[in-house]
């Protein structure tokens, strides 16, 4: 076991504090480019998480591609189409009631269920602390077709995104 | 000291919040964070799952699901340009063509 460091438990609260709350404010605000910065920093606060479960690696893609290139994507979504989101349209739907509940349950349901499982209640060793080194191993070796897959699998979606998005020359 | 569990609670809370937004959203920009939502949820509890048996394979798939995600983005916001440009209207009670 490691040694026990209280700080660690401060910290995973007020993140914890941070995703909950700003996830919250991504679902219900009404200005769609409030929406976007909420979501920022719920991104930011989940790559925080990761470092707290020592996948540093992880915690700066996370920081590179989502704060760094998927919210400023959407933010120039929310620009492109600004001249319709200044019509203050209800951004919820008339399923919201129904739509809680049934998330609540889940969430309860979800909960409970973690909670009961008493395989998770210990905290393993720390991973080994050069697991960045050990993450581009299995990348070379057991996980490779996956990620060759994957790497065509980002640059066809790209090629298409731009054929997407360009305008029709007739 | 932080056990698993409430890791896997928070990634289950923020799936949760995800999902709401999801069922909830009129806003196609909006539907679309909440997925990213969802996805980081995922992750959070691969990574938490990881940690607790000490292995990196947790970690490499969640690579691989952040590269789906930001194809996802790529795909999906120019997707939505593609709509605005087309209906403009990117509320998505209004895209019913497909709606008998």
């Amino acid at each position: 076991m490691i040694p026990v460091q209280p700080e660690v438990g401060v910290a995973f609260w007020m993140l914890a504090f941070v995703i909950i709350m700003s996830g919250a404010m991504v679902v219900s605000l009404r200005n769609i480019f409030h929406c976007a910065l909420c979501l920022i920093i719920c991104l930011s606060a989940v790559a925080g998480i990761f470092i707290l479960l020592e996948a540093e690696f992880l915690a700066a893609a996370q920081v590179l591609i989502y704060v760094g290139a998927v919210s400023i994507l959407i933010i120039f979504a929310v620009m492109l189409t600004s001249n319709l989101a200044v019509q203050k349209i209800v951004q919820t739907n008339e399923n919201a009631l129904v739509a809680f509940v049934i998330c609540l349950v889940f969430m309860g349901g979800t909960c409970a269920l973690v909670d009961a499982t008493h395989v998770w209640r210990y905290t393993a060793e720390a991973l080994p602390a050069n697991n960045t080194l050990e993450i581009g191993r299995q990348l070379m070796t057991d996980y490779m077709l996956p990620f060759e897959v994957v790497s065509i699998l980002l640059i066809a979606a790209l090629i298409g995104a731009i054929m997407l998005a360009r305008e029709e020359k007739t | 000291m932080v056990p698993v569990t409430a890791y896997l609670i928070l990634a289950a809370v923020l799936f949760g919040v995800g999902a709401l937004g999801v069922l909830i959203s009129r806003n196609l920009i909006i539907l679309f964070m909440s997925v990213e939502l969802m996805l980081n949820a995922a992750n959070l509890a691969l990574i938490a799952f990881a940690r607790a048996v000490n292995v990196v394979d947790g970690q490499v798939v969640v690579f691989l699901v952040l590269t789906v995600a930001a194809a996802e983005a790529a795909v999906g916001l120019s997707m939505i340009v593609t709509i605005v440009r087309n209906r403009e209207t990117i509320n998505v009670d209004r895209l019913n063509l497909l709606k008998w």
